[in-house]
């Protein structure tokens, strides 16, 4: 997954990174095709270079030590409101076929069965960056036909223009990257549809594990291994399997 | 430490704490609170990393104003969870937030005024579920949350509130500025001429500050730039230990109610391998005038 991620950020963009696998992803992307990119950490960090040390958070001291702008978080986003930041990275715990994200309340917001952490700088991101890709794990029970809160909005209830209507600045979700596959959307936004299956798995096994009846592209292909730069560089910045090991 | 909870945080305070997200968050401070059984207060943040799900656990917080609560590096925070769930040990009202929109309302109990609109939020059920949240006009209005006390951690401060932090601020000069008062602890205690040296390094404004703790190590786990690094295992054996109310119980009986004070707990700590030892010390600004 943090290899599919890191394919997402392009040379030049300007990332808010978030937590988790995606500081992984930023680190690997600059060290393969993107070595002018820029990451921007809602904490109030903008570095270039990845850390040179093991971040559990993006807050961690490495993280800190040759940052290129150490500061408030009003001032992160600032750059997120005035959309100059290319691509977010949204972690989810559901999703749902329009791309809206719940990271919030499982049921009746005031009586929930589960209580999730919230949004953090998810909303913030999937409002306004320019694209946002979310990481997740596949499990029919987090990929549902509609979330029943939306935290964090992609393209609303589908129907065109949806986030224009609503006056949302950013362009919306392009890809749902899972543990099995990846989905993307249409140029236009709207539904999400399969484009590749991880190597190992089948779009059978995706579509089963969807809880609505996913759209497959007819140039459905195997996404890419990761290749030997990608995997030298996730040991570099994850070298004792903290984030990538089999634990987790 | 005792005293300055004792005195300016009472049963019902809204209290703003882990404003700088991850780094500096004042364990050591929330811990006290713990030990004193405050009750029936509101917590305010942008991200707590395990300290709100704590004193959520703890019984000590009727209402959380925040944008997310949990153990940033394990996920869920599950005394939150119970609390919202079953109730257990109290249910607890939430006031959900993004992290710019907490800014935002911190920034207008600074300003005060009564909100500031935003682009942030819109096209989110935050908005349907957070009564201090509205749209108009394709804008979203955030109303001021104004904390009675801000308690942040520090690297440095002099006795008489001059406070100086680095690394990354999250919402710590929102918060400083919108509160009635700021309760500081800090790793060093240092002479004025080390504050006043570098004044554009200060905080917030002396008179806002309340009372100043020194208190070496009050974040642990959490990490302080130049001083200690991030526990990580501390944050994972709290995400295990918590996730049965039994296990929180014992948790906090050896690690809070068990524990005199921060200094009986950093004996229990493997300070050594969490103590920076590589420093890099910033060039000083030249403040001369004539």
């Amino acid at each position: 997954m943090v290899a599919i991620a890191s394919r997402e950020i392009r040379d030049g963009d300007l990332v808010f990174v978030g937590m988790r696998l995606p500081i992984l992803a930023y680190a690997v992307a600059r060290n393969s095709h993107a070595p002018s990119a820029r990451g921007l950490f809602e904490v109030g960090l903008m570095r270039d270079q990845p850390a040179s040390g093991f971040l559990g958070t993006m807050g961690d001291p490495p993280n800190v030590a040759g940052a290129l702008w150490a500061t408030r978080m009003s001032n992160a986003m600032a750059l997120l409101a005035q959309g100059s930041v290319d691509l977010g990275f949204i972690g989810g715990a559901e999703v749902d076929r329009f791309g809206n994200l719940n990271t919030s309340y499982v049921g009746d917001p005031s009586r929930p069965k589960v209580k999730l952490p919230g949004s953090g700088g998810g909303a913030d991101i999937a409002i306004l960056s320019r694209r946002w890709v979310t990481l997740m794990s596949h499990e029919r029970r987090r990929l549902v036909e509609r979330v029943s809160f939306i935290t964090s909005p992609g393209y609303g209830d589908g129907t065109p223009a949806w986030r224009k209507r609503n006056g949302l600045l950013g362009g919306g979700p392009v890809a749902i990257i899972t543990t099995l596959c990846v989905l993307r959307f249409p140029e236009t936004g709207g539904e999400a549809f399969l484009d590749s299956v991880h190597p190992g798995h089948t779009v059978d096994e995706v579509l089963a594990e969807t809880g609505w009846p996913l759209q497959v592209s007819d140039a459905v292909s195997e996404t890419s291994a990761p290749t030997k730069a990608e995997l030298t560089a996730i040991r570099q910045f994850d070298p004792d399997g903290f984030w990538t090991g089999a634990s987790r | 430490m005792a005293e300055a909870i004792e005195r300016f945080v009472p049963d019902g305070a809204t209290v703003a704490m882990g404003v700088a997200l991850e780094p500096l968050i004042p364990f050591a401070a929330g811990h006290e609170l713990i030990r004193r059984r405050r009750r029936d207060l509101e917590l305010v943040g942008p991200i707590s990393d395990m300290l709100f799900d704590q004193l959520i656990g703890a019984g000590c917080v009727s209402r959380v104003t925040a944008a997310w609560v949990g153990n940033v590096s394990e996920g869920l925070g599950h005394c939150y969870r119970r609390a919202c769930e079953a109730g257990v040990p109290r249910a607890i009202e939430v006031h959900d937030h993004s992290n710019f929109s907490i800014s935002l309302a911190l920034w207008a109990a600074a300003w005060n005024v009564p909100s500031l609109p935003t682009r942030t939020l819109l096209g989110s059920d935050i908005v349907r579920t957070n009564p201090n949240l509205s749209v108009r006009d394709s804008l979203v209005e955030v109303k001021a949350v104004r904390p009675d006390v801000a308690i942040v951690h520090v690297q440095r401060a002099d006795e008489l509130g001059r406070v100086h932090a680095w690394g990354p601020l999250g919402v710590t000069e929102e918060a400083g500025l919108a509160a009635d008062r700021v309760i500081v602890t800090c790793e060093e205690l240092v002479d004025a001429s080390v504050t006043l040296s570098d004044p554009n390094r200060i905080l917030f404004p002396e008179t806002k500050v309340v009372a100043v703790v020194h208190e070496p190590g009050g974040a642990h786990p959490s990490p302080v730039q130049g001083h200690f690094k991030r526990d990580h295992s501390f944050y994972r054996d709290y995400g295990e230990r918590s996730r049965t109310e039994e296990g929180f119980r014992a948790w906090l009986d050896e690690w809070v109610l068990g524990v005199q004070d921060r200094a009986a707990y950093m004996r229990r700590i493997d300070v050594q391998s969490l103590r920076i030892a590589t420093h890099r010390p910033s060039v000083p600004a030249d403040f001369g005038y004539e």
